[in-house]
C-alpha cells in the first residue's frame, strides 16, 4: 500500500511538472489554460494521495476546494478568452 | 482491501500521468484537449474509489463522502471544457479575419496578438 502510494505520488507529481512545462511553453492563451485545468486537477489528485498516506480526512475537505477553486478560475478564464471580459 | 485500494491509487495515477504527457507531446490545441480529460474522469474516479475503500477499511464504516469530489469533477469538467474549446474556435476565428484584413489592406491592420 505505502509503495504504491509513493509511486502514485511520483506520477501525479511528474504529471503536474509536464503540465507547467506546457503552461510556460504553450502557444497561445487557450493552452495555458487548459494546462493550468490540468495542473488543478493534479494538484486534488495529489493532495488525496496524501489524505491516504496520513489517514485523516482532513485531506479531503482541501481536495474538494481545490477542484471547486480550480473549476471557478479555469471557468472564468474561459470566459474571458471568449468575450474580454467576465461579467457582462 | 489494502491491495486494492493501492491498485486502484496507481492505475488512477498512471491515467493522469498519461493525460498529461498527452498535454505535452500532442501536435495541435484540439488535440491536446482530448488528453488530460482521461485524468479528470478516470483517473479520478479510480483514485476516489481506492479513497473510499482505503478509509472504509481504516474506520470499520462504509467511508462515502468521495463521491461528492466524483459528482463535482463529473459536472464540472464538460462545462469547462466546452466554453474553453468554444473560445479557442472564437479566436482562431478572429485571428484568420485579422489575417485576411491585414492581408487586403497591408500596413492598416496589425495581428491580433496572443
Amino acid at each position: 500500500m505505502n509503495t504504491a502510494l509513493l509511486i502514485a505520488q511520483a506520477l501525479l507529481g511528474m504529471a503536474m511538472v509536464f503540465a507547467v512545462i506546457r503552461l510556460l511553453r504553450g502557444p497561445r492563451a487557450q493552452d495555458r489554460v487548459l494546462s493550468l485545468d490540468t495542473l488543478y486537477v493534479n494538484a486534488m489528485l495529489l493532495v488525496l494521495t496524501f489524505g491516504m498516506k496520513s489517514g485523516t480526512t482532513l485531506y479531503f475537505e482541501a481536495a474538494l476546494a481545490i477542484g471547486m477553486l480550480g473549476f471557478v478560475s479555469s471557468a472564468a478564464l474561459a470566459k474571458f478568452l471568449l468575450r474580454g471580459e467576465v461579467i457582462e | 482491501m489494502s491491495w486494492a485500494a493501492g491498485t486502484l491509487v496507481l492505475l488512477g495515477a498512471l491515467l493522469a500521468f498519461l493525460g498529461s504527457l498527452g498535454l505535452l507531446r500532442l501536435e495541435t490545441f484540439f488535440e491536446r484537449v482530448h488528453a488530460p480529460t482521461m485524468g479528470t474522469t478516470l483517473g479520478t474516479g479510480l483514485i476516489l474509489i481506492g479513497s473510499m475503500l482505503h478509509f472504509s477499511g481504516i474506520e470499520a464504516r462504509p467511508v462515502l463522502h468521495e463521491v461528492l469530489i466524483g459528482v463535482f469533477m463529473t459536472l464540472t469538467t464538460p462545462v469547462t471544457y466546452m466554453l474553453l474549446v468554444r473560445a479557442a474556435l472564437h479566436r482562431d476565428r478572429a485571428k484568420e479575419e485579422a489575417r485576411s484584413q491585414a492581408r487586403a489592406e497591408p500596413g492598416a491592420a496589425q495581428e491580433s496578438g496572443r
